[in-house]
């Protein structure tokens, strides 16, 4: 029996429906589940005041907060000038030789690497023979090394999209290389370079791995860059297998999605700004 | 300071910055590498990557059985995610009303930021329990690859949408022209000419299903033996590692650092093949 291509439309359209608002239903549930058992943990008091430990999760996550912003501050504090140089040099000074396609076969290589063995080379390197023993610097650094290739990746966009005519006029009015760059190139890219910037640390909240083997698990509040901490990704892993409170999990992750929440539509709004005066609408 | 001076400097700055990315990565290898290397003296490359018995307290380690773990989840939710993926691609892209696309792009955009705990944790609340009523524990292979399955999903949905929506629109008017049903075009025309970008979303979403750790552990059962069922208990690669890396010393420490080689020699020999099917693509 030969369907006629009207009959046969008809079965596809019911079908890619039916997978599109199935698929987007289930991701739904997932995020709904979360917060229907979650959000009656949350008030003022669950965020500001620290947890207890025991089997019931009794307390807060206020040291989870500051664990997180601990670490991600850390991370953008190494990340941002050593990923934004490194894609300077690529999209403005390297020549087209070895050591060039070199340095960019290994970006790509080190961008697939699972955040596991980013883990295992923190808990060498950074954790036992540099010393700082498992800390909230250990795990930044750690993250650091996961991110270089994705900020290298987006400033090296944002940068090439630059016109040439703008290092060109820099440049015919007398500034050094340099100058053109930093007076000229870096604030025309600046809000490619920034979406980079939010959705690395989008990536930081969200990475839990390399966090679990380098940072420790002290629900402790951290004093010192040295301190174990525990992240809200890994505070949410710690409840759920550590105590029967699956709505005080829940509750952490609402909090983790919000976060992510506000990631997502802060880069949204960037970009479309962004693109806006790449047109050349807005001031 | 003279700006000469600067602008000169400033050059090797970059460079410095530039190289030490890539020392990174030269790092990374050397060191996992060394710390891999006893294990693979001691157990030998043999046993230890086809030895079924992984025992450290007598020795034992053969990482078989996380091999076939890793295979089963990775394979299983992949089977599941790409067909679902790609239909619900098509439908975003083409199928759904404008009003519609433009509430679901962003709420899927938005999924492929969660963080993989929170899909573990509603795995171990929602699904475990669930499973468990089939048979076993709850925690097991079928588990880990639904979770998986709802990990990959909104990747390689944004990923393929992306490629299907950028297939010139000639291509598209062109089959209706001659007469063709949307759903022919789509599937005779845009899909062909998408192919590449929907092969590079599915690796894309196989290097995260391999490389996903924490989720997998929650819902997984970690136990290393080989499955017999959907229902059993097993143990990635990636499982074994963060598990035991906490109090693994000596020689099962090494063995760790050795299953992250193995995880990393995975990863390439995967991204090789999707480059060079991705090579044969353009060539065509």
């Amino acid at each position: 029996m030969r369907l006629s291509p009207q009959l046969t439309q008809r079965f596809a359209w019911v079908v890619t429906w039916v997978a599109g608002v199935s698929t987007v239903l289930i991701l739904l549930v997932v995020v709904g589940y979360v917060v229907a058992r979650g959000i009656a943990v949350i008030d003022l008091e669950f965020l500001v005041t620290a947890p207890e430990g025991g089997l019931t999760a009794e307390g807060g996550i206020s040291t989870a907060i500051v664990s997180t912003i601990y670490l991600v501050g850390t991370t953008l504090i190494v990340l941002i000038p050593l990923g934004i140089g490194a894609a300077i040099y690529l999209a403005e000074y390297a020549p087209d030789n070895w050591l060039t396609r070199l340095i960019r076969y290994g970006i790509e290589l080190l961008a697939g690497v699972p955040s596991i063995v980013f883990g295992l080379f923190g808990f060498i390197i950074f954790v036992s023979i540099l010393g700082f023993g498992f800390s909230i610097l250990a795990g930044a650094l750690t993250l650091v090394c996961l991110l270089l290739p994705f900020i290298i990746r987006a400033s090296e966009e944002a940068m090439r999209m630059v016109p040439q005519s703008y290092r060109e006029a820099a440049l015919s009015l007398g500034a050094t290389r340099w100058q053109s760059i930093r007076h000229v190139l870096l604030p025309a890219a600046l809000p490619g370079i920034v979406t980079g910037i939010i959705l690395c640390i989008g990536r930081s909240v969200a990475e839990s791995a390399p966090l679990f083997v380098t940072m420790g698990g002290s629900h402790l509040m951290p004093t010192s860059l040295l301190d174990q901490g525990r992240p809200l990704s890994l505070h949410v892993f710690y409840i759920a297998m550590e105590t029967t409170a699956f709505d005080v999990a829940m509750a952490t992750a609402i909090v983790l999605i919000v976060i992510i929440l506000a990631i997502n539509g802060i880069t949204n709004w960037l970009s479309r700004r962004f693109q806006a005066k790449m047109r050349g609408e807005g001031a | 300071m003279s700006r000469y001076f600067i602008d000169r400097a400033s050059k090797s700055v970059v460079l410095i910055c530039a190289v030490t990315s890539f020392l990174v990565l030269l790092l990374i290898v050397t060191f996992i590498a060394k710390e891999a290397m006893p294990a693979f003296r001691e157990v030998g490359l043999g046993q230890f990557l086809f030895g079924g018995e992984w025992r450290p307290v007598d020795g034992q380690f053969g990482i078989l059985t996380m091999i076939v773990g890793s295979v089963c989840v990775t394979i299983g939710s992949l089977l599941l995610a790409v067909p679902l993926a790609v239909a619900c691609a098509i439908f975003l892209a083409e199928v759904a009303p404008h009003r519609l696309r433009e509430i679901c792009r962003p709420m899927v955009e938005l999924l492929v930021g969660i963080p993989s705990v929170v899909y573990g944790l509603v795995g171990m609340a929602v699904l475990v329990p669930l499973i468990r009523e089939l048979g076993g524990t709850g925690f097991s292979l079928l588990a880990a690859i639904i979770v998986l399955t709802a990990m990959v999903l909104p990747t390689i949905i944004c990923i393929s949408e992306d490629s299907i929506r950028s297939v010139p629109i000639q291509y598209k008017e062109a089959a209706l022209a001659l007469g063709a049903t949307r759903w022919q075009t789509i599937w005779h025309v845009l899909l062909p000419a998408a192919r590449s970008g929907i092969i590079a979303a599915a690796v894309l979403g196989m290097g995260r299903a391999v490389g996903e750790t924490m989720a997998m552990i929650m819902v997984i059962g970690n136990s290393p033996i080989f499955p017999s069922s959907l229902l059993d208990s097993v143990r990635t690669l990636t499982g074994n590692i963060a598990v035991e890396i906490a109090y693994a010393t000596g020689v099962h420490e090494n063995a760790l650092f050795a299953t992250g080689v193995v995880l990393f020699v995975f990863i390439i020999v995967l991204s090789s093949i999707a480059f060079i099917a991705r090579r044969k693509e353009i060539t065509r």
